[in-house]
Parts: C-alpha cells; sequence; structure tokens
C-alpha cells in the first residue's frame, strides 16, 4: 500500500513516516500535486496553529489538490492538526476557514480547572463496528496534545469520543474521511494498530 | 480521564546513557536505543532525555541519539540540556523529539520562550526550573545545573515562563534531588495551583508512595525519576498497579 503524507510546512513528519512503515506501509513524504494525488492513501498530518496550517497548504497551492482527493473518495487520514483542518472553520487566534470536508468547528477547551493544552494520555470511547479500531479495546489510551477540540455538526462523524471536561470527538469518520485528534504515531501498541486498520482496513 | 504519566529520565552524554550523582561520579549505563525499548515495554509513558555533554560534538550526538530513538520506539520524547536557541530547537524536534526543554538558557534570555513557542507551539515547549528552598519560606531559581544562584522566585518565574508561552513545566527540587525521601510536595503543589498548565514533579522520588503523593497532594500531571527505574530499584507496572490500587488514573499496558 502506497501512503503519501502531506508535507505542508507544519511540524516533524518523521514520526508519522517511521509508524506508518513499521505496520508495513510503503510511505513517501511530498508536497508535490502529482505525487500526492497518485497516492492509494493520504495522510494529512501537522502540529502547531490552524492558521499556520490553512496557510502552508495555500502556499503550496494543496487546497485544490485535497479537494480532489476527497471528490475521489481517496482514503485520507488527519492527525492532530490535519483532522482539525478538515472542518469548516477553527476559533483559533480569530475565525478561520478549514477545508470544509466535515461540518462543524473547531473550538477551545472552556476554561475551567482543567489543564490546557491536554497533554498526556486518555481514553477513547470507540464505536467497535468502524474499520479504524480493529482489533482495539474500548477505553484504551492514547496520547493526546491540543488545545483545541473538533465539534462536527453531525454528531454520527463522531467514531470516538474522550472527556476532558467536555466529551469531545477524538477521531472522526465521513465517507473516505478519516481523523484522529490524537497522536497515533506516539501511541505505542494501540497507535501502531490504528495506523494499520487506516493502511489496511478504511476505505 | 487523562492519566497521570510516569517519566523515566535518562541522562546522556557522548550519545551513551549514564548514571551519577549530581553529575559527579558518572558511570555508562547503556546504550539510549535500548534503554528507550525497555521502558517502552515497560509502559513508561513518556521519556525524557537530558544531554549533560560539555561539547560541541556531544551535541550533534544528542541529535543522532533522539533519531535512533525515535525511530524505535513510538511514544512521546521530550529533549533537553544546551538548548540555548530557536534553531537548537528545530534542529532536534527535527531528529525526532516532540518537546523540547529549556532551563539556564529561557533565564538567561526569556525571550526564547517566546520564540520556540510562536515557531512551533507552546505544546512543544517545556520549561524545566530547578528551585531550591531559600531559608525565608520560598524558593529559589538556579541554574547552571544547580551552580548558580539567580535571586528569582521560583514559583514567580515559572508564572512568566507559562505567561510567555511555555506550555508545560518539568519542576525539580534541588534540595529532594538524590535523597530518595519524596518530593517536595509543597513546591509541586504551589506551582501546580500558580498555573493552568501541566507540571512535571522531578527529584527526591525513593518509594512507590512518594509518587502517589505528588500526583495527589502535590497536584502533579507527571512526575519524573532517573536512578530509580535504571536501578531497577522499582518497575513501572509495580509502580502503577500501586496508584492504580490508590485510585490515581493511570495508563496500564
Amino acid at each position: 500500500m502506497k501512503i503519501v503524507m502531506i508535507d505542508y510546512g507544519v511540524g516533524n513528519l518523521r514520526s508519522v513516516h517511521k509508524a506508518l512503515a513499521s505496520v508495513g506501509a510503503e510511505v513517501v513524504q511530498s508536497d508535490d500535486p502529482e505525487t500526492i494525488l497518485a497516492g492509494e492513501k493520504v495522510v494529512l498530518p501537522g502540529v502547531g496553529a490552524f492558521k499556520d496550517g490553512m496557510r502552508g497548504l495555500q502556499a503550496r497551492h494543496l487546497i485544490d489538490v485535497l479537494d480532489i482527493i476527497a471528490a475521489r473518495r481517496t482514503p485520507l487520514l488527519g492527525i492532530c492538526l490535519g483532522m482539525q483542518l478538515f472542518f469548516s472553520s477553527s476559533s483559533e487566534m480569530g475565525e478561520t476557514k478549514g477545508l470544509g470536508f466535515v461540518g462543524g468547528k473547531v473550538l477551545p477547551f472552556p476554561e475551567n480547572e482543567l489543564k490546557v493544552p491536554q497533554t498526556g494520555w486518555n481514553q477513547l470511547q470507540i464505536d467497535p463496528s468502524q474499520p479504524l479500531f480493529n482489533g482495539m479495546q474500548d477505553k484504551s489510551h492514547v496520547y493526546f496534545n491540543h488545545g483545541y477540540y473538533c465539534e462536527p455538526a453531525d454528531p454520527s462523524d463522531a467514531i470516538a469520543r474522550t472527556d476532558y471536561g467536555v466529551a469531545f470527538a477524538a477521531s472522526i469518520h465521513r465517507g473516505s474521511i478519516y481523523g484522529v485528534q490524537f497522536h497515533p504515531e506516539k501511541s505505542q501498541d494501540v497507535g501502531l494498530q490504528i495506523l494499520k486498520n487506516f493502511v489496511e482496513e478504511c476505505l | 480521564m487523562l492519566a497521570k504519566r510516569i517519566i523515566p529520565c535518562l541522562d546522556i552524554k557522548d550519545g551513551r546513557v549514564v548514571k551519577g550523582v549530581n553529575f559527579i561520579n558518572l558511570r555508562d549505563a547503556g546504550d539510549p536505543v535500548e534503554q528507550a525499548k525497555i521502558y517502552n515495554d515497560a509502559g513508561a509513558d513518556e521519556l525524557v532525555f537530558l544531554d549533560i555533554s560539555a561539547s560541541v560534538e556531544g551535541r550533534e550526538t544528542m541529535a543522532k541519539v533522539v533519531t535512533a530513538v525515535a525511530d524505535h520506539v513510538f511514544m512521546p520524547l521530550t529533549v533537553g540540556g544546551g538548548i540555548r536557541t530557536v534553531e537548537d530547537m528545530r534542529r532536534l524536534l527535527a531528529a525526532g523529539a516532540d518537546k523540547i526543554s529549556i532551563n539556564t538558557a529561557a533565564v538567561d534570555n526569556p525571550s526564547l520562550i517566546t520564540g520556540g513557542a510562536k515557531r512551533f507551539g507552546s505544546q512543544c515547549i517545556i520549561i524545566a526550573v530547578d528551585a531550591r528552598r531559600n531559608g525565608a519560606g520560598g524558593w529559589e531559581v538556579l541554574t547552571y545545573g544547580g551552580r548558580k544562584t539567580t535571586g528569582l522566585d521560583a514559583v514567580a518565574w515559572i508564572r512568566k515562563a507559562v505567561e510567555m508561552g511555555a506550555g508545560e513545566v518539568l519542576l525539580t527540587s534541588m534540595d529532594a534531588d538524590g535523597t530518595l525521601s519524596g518530593y517536595d510536595l509543597e513546591l509541586t503543589a504551589l506551582a501546580a495551583e500558580g498555573v493552568n498548565v501541566p507540571i512535571i514533579a522531578s527529584g527526591g522520588a525513593g518509594c512507590v508512595q512518594d509518587f502517589a503523593d505528588v500526583l495527589t497532594l502535590g497536584k502533579a500531571d507527571a512526575a519524573l525519576a532517573a536512578s530509580l527505574f535504571h536501578d531497577n530499584q522499582l518497575s513501572i507496572p509495580d509502580l502503577k498497579s500501586y496508584l492504580a490500587a490508590h485510585n490515581i488514573p493511570v495508563r496500564i499496558t
């Protein structure tokens, strides 16, 4: 399975690359539209601010490329910021428009006694029928590091939820679009299982 | 529920794991990749690598160590020690680190915190603080591995560092460090109440009870230890079972 990781200048892609390779994928990193469009599956990683992410895609003329990938129904996995960019908009540093593949918003955690960013291992309440979670147990811990969370307009787009003051969408699935708010590449065996499932099971 | 984290710290000198008290009587304790794999399998939640190399060559070796480890274990990695510029941060993040810990350089030049946070995000920037009781009911920040006094109040400095963009605090009690008699609960709780970012407590762990205390009374989000884990005085699975039995949320693997 040939997986293309989109390199748009936000964060280090090395760990995601190594993790995908370790579950048997043939991985290339690219910002070249033709290479990206030739991928059997595509991964949009990323850490950092929403605005920087959209700017990074725009500067490389990759927004149209992602639109084509979504229209062709090529399986697309967003990780952390990558998943957030799939949404309609984010309120991080002022309202910013996203890719709009999934209706809904990216919101800051409410101000309360909980620490922000959420840093560390939290549990997933999964929809076990989802191919992304094949072979996984409910309540598995995965590693999060984020200050904003996604709220899909259609609640059924959320296929796993995690409780951190709010029960937010830790993972989404809509058509050929998949997203994880956590870092599977940093979540030891559970994370590798999820990546393996994306590579082998998700259509 | 968000789990409390257990974090082994590995001191690295010229590409090797070393052990010793207060950087004295260092002895070789093995290959970083092998050590990291052992901790990964034991269920450590995160790893901290502290570069104590003095030389430029040692610093360059550190980036290679990070890459070798990141290629073999899939867990969060923090690197600290000798990081003085945003470019140093970039180099180590590109090598495979997830978070960067800065200590002396941040005191000497606080704008480094903002520079790193703007470029890589606050979630990447850990402010490491070495604090010692000042005899007047407070704690003073020490730099250069505890050799230099700064006159800074530790809790005030932590607040400032967080305001400037640090996303996490690694707080070491120099009084407790190496004593095996428990974390400085008072200091840790004061810091945890003062800021809205996670606190990693460090210095003084000697037994399972010390971890339970700092994660409850000390209000820490994570507890770090070094020699206790390296010398196999305490196994991480045993520690986590103890914490779980005492209703402290931990990740059991």
